[in-house]
């Protein structure tokens, strides 16, 4: 009993940092409808940022507040300059662009700081069964969702979001700025992502470490669907206990084997995820 | 048109050919393959000879093994410097295999056949290495020091021109088995180990020496970076010593999640995972809000046991520990060097040595007859086979302990043993300082 | 490796191996053939370029020209996935895998089968496995996909840590293949003999998937990639139609890991990655979707940019950090300017040139 609670409480643990980038994703998606493959490198690039400004400043939370900086600035950067322009062409080319940016931030996160790993702190002490660091996990995943929910229900902006991202041209008609509500989607989603990866980061960072937690952020926002910031946390969580219960009650080498049949279980019988709504016939 | 017919003619029945011997014969049916002629010199010329090596530099395995390479740089950056080896300079060429068996074929191919290299030195990782170990013996080059410690490098019947380097993995934890036993007698004992060759040559030693101890085999997959059901399992078992035959970052792994349930074992690590600069550097981080706050990870090593052949860089009393700091400071590439650097270190000392006592007619058959008469007198602890049909490398492991405040003290001399059931010896062996041991001009 | 000895290659290669029949019938005689025999024809000529090419060039080209042919027709199965039918699959490298491991399971296992029988088994395995995959997937759309196919990728591997005696482990299976066939020795070495049998089965491939291409299936996919509400009205099995797609797909790409495992002779976990599935779809952007020639440019692309950034990052004499990540750094760029500037990839590139030449000469 005691092995239960304890494997689920780690799973709970990681279960947050994949709710907290299947919630960037989801906001991607909701804003341009693209899957982004840049997420985890703009996340990569932000938690490097915060490992910099820690050490130069010896302040983890200065680090923290330029981590976030970087995300909402450099994902507002990369729509303008790069994603749009091909956005134009086709959706296929969009996502693939992301790809090529994952691959040149990847390296170019290796060029400057190197292929080494580097030991890289917790938000607060990580002692304990179930530390301050997963506490400080799973509440921040919580606030957010609800932040994210609350702005797309109840607010204009989060309103004009939508509007840009599903239906464009009658967007553009009743006065709304789709391009700036495309920025501001992505810059968002990279400040989400920015938090995603200072909660999955540590202990050890390389320029390789969001791979792996990308993957199950992805399965995590498909399983919970991606109409729902809390679709986004429930397949977080419910990705990450699975994975804790297989490996320790069957075996580690069985951790991403459970995500897919996690994934193909939900699917077969919910084809848009968990928190889907039914969706009328689309052209 | 006759003539368009006739060359279609022609291709179709080369196309049918073609199938037609590919339809035959059993596609594993493997022939002899001829003998290699080893009295020549590829890459050599009076003042220089290039080598060769496959390490993964970037990718999800860069991380631990980056510094091989680089301080086994820094150590001909030095040879080179002080006139290289009988008179020519060593090029040594890194090829980035990322970890990737089919990258590490290429890679290997662009070497031998663009590049030309003399011989293949220290290539990097058991599934990678295995890919080209074929291929380099059939082309005839000298595979010398493969950087992992798989039984397989040492077969000579099959793998001739292959001579193994690191203390495999079964002889390292046979003696680490019987240091258990001596020392921790009935006290409950876990495992830990990565689930491939190293754990399972490892368990083949531990098991010969401990049995009912064993309260526990808790395995990892090097590409999910997540220790916290097996430490959780650890600690449920009551395991009181836990044998970690891990690489650096899943000990520092294991540590901290030891150390986040407040648990706290005898660690003993293998080689392989024993860089206590590298755990040191990784752990510095976390230790706020320990008794440790100002001694960065000593909170976590402090005590733990570690298996090792090569010199070290805390042993302050080694000549070879002293000599490759001061190397990498000159020609390093910055930073201090860790053990892993020392690791890519004494391989090139190792080689350039053999290269010196291959003398000034350089051919690969030279190195080879070097290879198999060379009296090695460290820079390791322990005796090294090359000759006789035991490519084994290094034949043994010293243990040492680690103390708070960075210093490490040797708790047992270094003993030797077999693979197999063998006894475990003590032994007398000698080692030259740096200053004697002839390894450049 | 210098750009001459691919541009030689490039150029000839472009002369058969690809699959599109030619616009205009420029014969009589090439437009009243029946269009497989017209692919099995170009299928000939391209071997034949391929045969005249490892004549030309050395033991190390013919290791990357097999190369470029295996991932070709792993990614020309994509294509028909992709560009045809319209399914974004991002676990192409799956299906690689498994035709990977049942080629060394059966060489370890059955040393005296002969290579073409082997290949039949992994056809065989591999429809299995698309129409797997296939039916599992058909009711998903979009990203759902995406992230299905994804974690297949990902997830896959892993039934080798679990049956570490079949499988080996993360160490993989080393198998030994037979060399060239004795009448042959002295002509051809072994590296080229193999590169010659993977590019035989590869022309085979291509040449029936071109046909698949051009014919009612491939018109049905096309219909249900541009609206499959539409496409279900007129008539076309929806879901029958995607798990077929998903089948040739798995076969092409199984036949393409077989033919990596014969040609390597290693097959480990740590090459079916993640990155593998994406370079796939990458790649198959890059070199232009909706026709087997992009495939082409493709395979070129992920065998050779690499190879060039790695001389590209030694003449530049860069910090070591540097030089090391400009392989990926390299790729990335490129993807994202051809995107940037040829939307269509570099087969639409090249097709645009070639009209905007035509247009010139008939003017002047």
């Amino acid at each position: 009993m005691n092995y239960f609670i304890t494997l689920t409480l780690n799973g709970l643990a990681s279960g947050a940092a994949y709710a907290a980038l299947a919630l960037s994703l989801v906001i991607i998606y909701q804003a341009t409808r693209l899957v982004n493959f840049a997420q985890p490198a703009l996340a990569l690039l932000s938690v490097y940022t915060a490992y910099t400004v820690t050490q130069l400043t010896g302040s983890y939370w200065l680090g923290f507040a330029a981590a976030l900086t970087t995300g909402l600035l450099v994902g507002a950067f990369v729509e303008r300059v790069i994603v749009r322009p091909i956005a134009r062409t086709s959706q296929l080319n969009a996502i693939i662009v992301t790809l090529g940016l994952l691959l040149v931030v990847q390296g170019a996160v290796g060029m400057i700081w190197g292929n080494e790993q580097h030991g890289f702190r917790y938000a607060f002490s990580y002692v304990g069964r179930f530390s301050p660091a997963d506490v400080f996990s799973l509440v921040a995943v919580g606030v957010v969702a609800l932040l994210l929910f609350g702005l797309y229900r109840f607010t204009p902006l989060g309103l004009r979001m939508r509007a840009a991202a599903f239906h464009p041209e009658a967007a553009r008609l009743s006065g709304v700025k789709v391009g700036l509500m495309l920025t501001a989607g992505w810059g968002i989603a990279s400040l989400i992502g920015a938090l995603a990866g200072m909660l999955a980061g540590p202990p050890f960072i390389s320029p390789n470490v969001f791979d792996v937690v990308f993957v199950f952020g992805i399965t995590a926002a498909v399983v919970g669907g991606l109409d729902n910031p809390f679709g986004a946390v429930i397949g977080g969580l419910l990705i990450g206990l699975g994975m804790s219960y297989v490996s320790g009650f069957v075996g580690p080498e069985l951790a991403t084997l459970t995500a897919l049949a996690i994934v193909v279980i939900v699917l077969s019988v919910r084809p848009d995820g968990i928190l889907s709504r039914p969706t009328a016939r689309k052209v | 048109m006759r003539e368009r017919s006739g060359t279609r003619a022609a291709l179709a029945s080369a196309l049918a050919l073609v199938l037609l011997a590919t339809a035959c014969s059993g596609a594993g049916e493997v022939g002899d393959s001829a003998e290699v002629d080893l009295d020549v010199a590829p890459g050599v010329t009076d003042d220089s000879v290039i080598i060769g090596s496959h390490q993964p530099l970037t990718g999800p395995a860069a991380p631990g093994y980056l510094a091989v390479s680089q301080g086994a740089a820094a150590v001909f950056d030095y040879v080179n410097a002080q006139g290289g080896v009988n008179g020519r300079e060593i090029d040594y060429r890194v090829e980035d295999d990322k970890y990737d068996p089919s990258e590490t074929i290429d890679v290997t191919r662009q070497l031998v056949i663009e590049d030309e290299i003399f011989a293949m030195v220290g290539g990097l990782g058991t599934p990678t290495h295995s890919g080209v170990l074929d291929y380099l013996n059939e082309e005839g080059v000298p595979d010398v020091f493969p950087s992992s410690g798989a039984l397989a490098w040492n077969n000579t019947e099959e793998h001739p021109l292959t001579y193994g380097w690191q203390t495999d993995y079964t002889k390292e934890a046979k003696i680490q088995g019987e240091y258990i036993v001596e020392n921790f007698p009935d006290q409950n004992v876990g495992y830990l180990f990565q689930n491939d060759d190293i754990g399972e040559d490892s368990q083949a030693g531990l098991d010969q020496y401990l049995s009912d101890e064993v309260v526990t085999r808790q395995h990892y997959e090097s590409d999910v970076p997540d220790l916290s059901s097996q430490m959780a399992e650890m600690e449920d078992s009551g395991a009181e010593v836990i044998v970690c035959s891990c690489i650096p970052a899943f000990v520092a792994l294991a540590m901290l999640e030891a150390a986040g349930m407040g648990y706290e074992p005898q660690w003993v690590v293998s080689s392989i995972g024993g860089d206590t600069a590298t755990l040191q550097a990784l752990l510095a981080e976390f230790t706020d809000g320990t008794d440790a706050e100002d001694v960065p990870a000593d909170a976590f090593l402090d005590g733990a046991l570690i298996t090792s052949y090569m010199p070290r860089v805390e042993d302050e009393d080694d000549d070879w520990g002293q000599f490759f700091l001061s190397v990498y400071d000159e020609y390093g590439d910055g930073g201090a060097p860790t053990n892993t650097h020392v690791f890519g270190m004494t391989q090139a000392v190792m080689f350039a040595q053999v290269l010196k006592s291959a003398g000034e007619d350089l051919t690969r058959q030279s190195l080879i007859d070097a290879l198999e008469t060379q009296e090695w007198q460290g820079p390791g602890f322990t005796p090294f086979s090359s000759s006789d049909g035991d490519h084994g490398g290094h034949e043994g492991v010293y243990v040492v302990q680690y103390k708070a405040g960075g210093t490490i003290e040797m708790v047992q001399e270094a003993r030797v043993t077999d693979r197999e059931g063998g006894p475990i010896e003590e032994v007398d062996f000698e080692r030259l300082s740096p200053e004697d041991l002839p390894f450049h001009d | 490796m210098t750009s001459p000895t691919t541009e030689r290659e490039e150029r000839s290669t472009t002369s058969g191996a690809g699959a599109e029949p030619p616009r205009t019938p420029r014969t009589s005689r090439w437009g009243s053939l029946p269009l497989p025999a017209r692919h099995l024809l170009l299928a000939a000529l391209g071997l034949a370029a391929v045969t005249g090419l490892l004549f030309a060039t050395g033991d190390l080209t013919a290791l990357r020209i097999a190369a470029i042919g295996y991932t070709m027709l792993a990614i020309a199965g994509l294509q028909l996935l992709v560009g045809g039918s319209g399914q974004v699959s991002l676990g192409h490298g799956a299906f690689m895998m498994i035709g990977a491991y049942t080629m060394a399971l059966l060489i370890l296992h059955q040393p005296m089968l002969p290579l073409a029988a082997n290949l039949g088994i992994i056809v065989v395995v591999s429809i299995v496995a698309g129409v797997a995959v296939g039916a599992a997937t058909a009711r998903l759309h979009g990203p759902y996909l995406a992230g299905a196919t994804l974690i297949l990728a990902v997830g896959l591997p892993g039934l080798t840590h679990r049956y570490h005696e079949v499988f080996g482990g993360s160490n993989g299976l080393n198998i030994r293949t037979a060399g060239a066939p004795p009448f042959l020795d002295g002509l051809l070495s072994t590296s080229e003999w193999r590169a010659l049998v993977v590019w035989t089965t590869v022309v085979i491939g291509l040449a029936v998937l071109a046909t698949i291409s051009a014919g009612r299936l491939g018109r049905r996919m096309r219909a249900l990639r541009d609206d499959e509400t539409a496409a279900a009205m007129a008539g076309i099995p929806v879901g029958k139609t995607k798990v077929v797609a998903f089948v040739i797909a798995s076969t092409a790409g199984g036949l393409a890991g077989g033919l990596q495992a014969y040609v390597l002779g290693t097959v480990t976990p740590s090459s079916f990655t993640l990155v593998l599935s994406l370079t796939l779809l990458a790649a198959l952007v890059l070199g232009g979707i909706g026709s087997l020639w992009g495939a082409l440019w493709a395979s070129v692309a992920i065998v050779y940019l690499e190879i060039w950034a790695r001389d590209l990052a030694r003449a530049m004499d860069m910090s070591r950090n540097a030089e090391n990540n400009l392989p990926v750094v390299f790729f990335g760029i490129v993807l994202i300017l051809i995107l940037r500037f040829w939307p269509l990839g570099v087969h639409g590139a090249l097709q645009s040139l070639r009209a905007r030449l035509r247009a010139r000469s008939s003017s002047s």
